[in-house]
C-alpha cells in the first residue's frame, strides 16, 4: 500500500473500505495484537459519523507516520457537514442525537493514541487521530478547538 | 450484500460476513425477526467470527437482534466474538447486556439446545 489512501465518505460501503484499508495499513507497518482492529474500529466510528450527521459529504484520509524513528498511522476526517455546536458535548461518552450508544467520537478517541477535532458551525468538522505501533498507547491526548 | 441466514431443525444461523454494512446489520434484524414468525423457530444464532470490526453499531444491532427476537418468543445467542473483538469492546466499554455469548457454532447449538430444554421441562 503507498503511503497515503484517500476515500470519499458518501454512503455505508465507504465506511466499510475506509475500516479495511486501515486495518490493511496497520497489520503492514507491523502494529500488534488488537491495534489494527482499534484502527479499523475508529476509522469505523468516525467515517459512520460523516454519513450519519453530515449527509455523507466528506472524506477520509490515511496515512502513514515516520516520526524520530516511530512508525504510525495518521487519519485525518473532514466533512462540510452542519459541524458540531458543542463539542464537549459530543465527545461525552453515552452523548447521542440519534438511536446509537454514543460511543462514537469518544470511542475513537479511547481506541488511538491521539486525537484531535475542530468544527464550525455551519461548515464542517475535521478529525485528526493517529496510532503508534508498539507501546504508546498510554498516551491519549485531545485538543478541542471551538469554532 | 445480504447476510445469510440458514435454516437449521428449531434453529436460525445467521453469518455475518468480514465487510458487512450497517445497512445489512439492518436488514439482518428484520429479516431474523420476519422468518423467526416463518418458520416458528426457537432459537437464533448470529455467527461474527469473520466480522472485521465490532463497533458501536454493530454492537447496538447485535442488542436489537437479541432483543426483538426475544419478544417473538425465541432465544438468542452471539457466537464467534474474537480476541481483537472482544478487546475492543471492552476498551470501549461496549457490552452485550445480558446477551447470551458461546465461543464458536458448536458451543451456540448446545446453549439453545440447554436453555429449550429447561423452557419445555418446567
Amino acid at each position: 500500500m503507498s503511503g497515503e489512501s484517500r476515500i470519499p465518505i458518501s454512503r455505508d460501503p465507504d465506511v466499510v473500505l475506509a475500516r479495511q484499508q486501515g486495518r490493511a495499513l496497520a497489520l503492514s507497518l507491523g502494529f500488534s495484537e488488537s491495534d489494527p482492529m482499534f484502527v479499523a474500529t475508529a476509522i469505523s466510528e468516525i467515517a459512520r459519523n460523516i454519513v450519519v450527521h453530515a449527509g455523507g459529504r466528506g472524506e477520509i484520509v490515511i496515512r502513514r507516520l515516520d516520526q524520530n524513528g516511530r512508525v504510525g498511522i495518521e487519519v485525518e476526517a473532514t466533512d462540510t457537514g452542519p459541524g458540531i455546536a458543542n463539542i464537549e458535548q459530543a465527545m461525552q461518552e453515552g452523548f447521542s442525537t440519534v438511536k446509537s450508544l454514543g460511543l462514537g467520537l469518544p470511542g475513537a478517541r479511547r481506541l488511538m493514541d491521539e486525537f484531535e477535532i475542530t468544527s464550525r458551525v455551519g461548515e464542517g468538522t475535521r478529525i485528526v487521530m493517529r496510532k503508534w505501533a508498539r507501546s504508546s498507547a498510554s498516551r491519549n491526548r485531545t485538543h478541542i478547538t471551538l469554532g | 450484500m445480504k447476510i445469510p441466514v440458514l435454516k437449521q431443525g428449531e434453529y436460525l444461523i445467521a453469518s455475518i460476513q468480514e465487510a458487512a454494512t450497517d445497512a445489512d446489520l439492518q436488514l439482518l434484524l428484520n429479516e431474523l425477526v420476519r422468518r423467526v414468525g416463518e418458520h416458528r423457530s426457537k432459537g437464533v444464532i448470529v455467527d461474527v467470527t469473520v466480522l472485521d470490526v465490532m463497533d458501536s453499531f454493530a454492537a447496538r444491532l447485535l442488542r436489537d437482534i437479541a432483543n426483538t427476537v426475544r419478544l417473538r418468543g425465541a432465544e438468542t445467542v452471539i457466537v464467534g466474538i474474537q480476541p481483537d473483538a472482544a478487546f475492543t469492546m471492552v476498551r470501549l466499554g461496549m457490552t452485550l447486556d445480558d446477551v447470551a455469548t458461546a465461543l464458536d457454532l458448536e458451543e451456540g447449538v448446545a446453549y439453545l439446545d440447554r436453555t429449550l430444554k429447561r423452557k419445555r421441562g418446567s
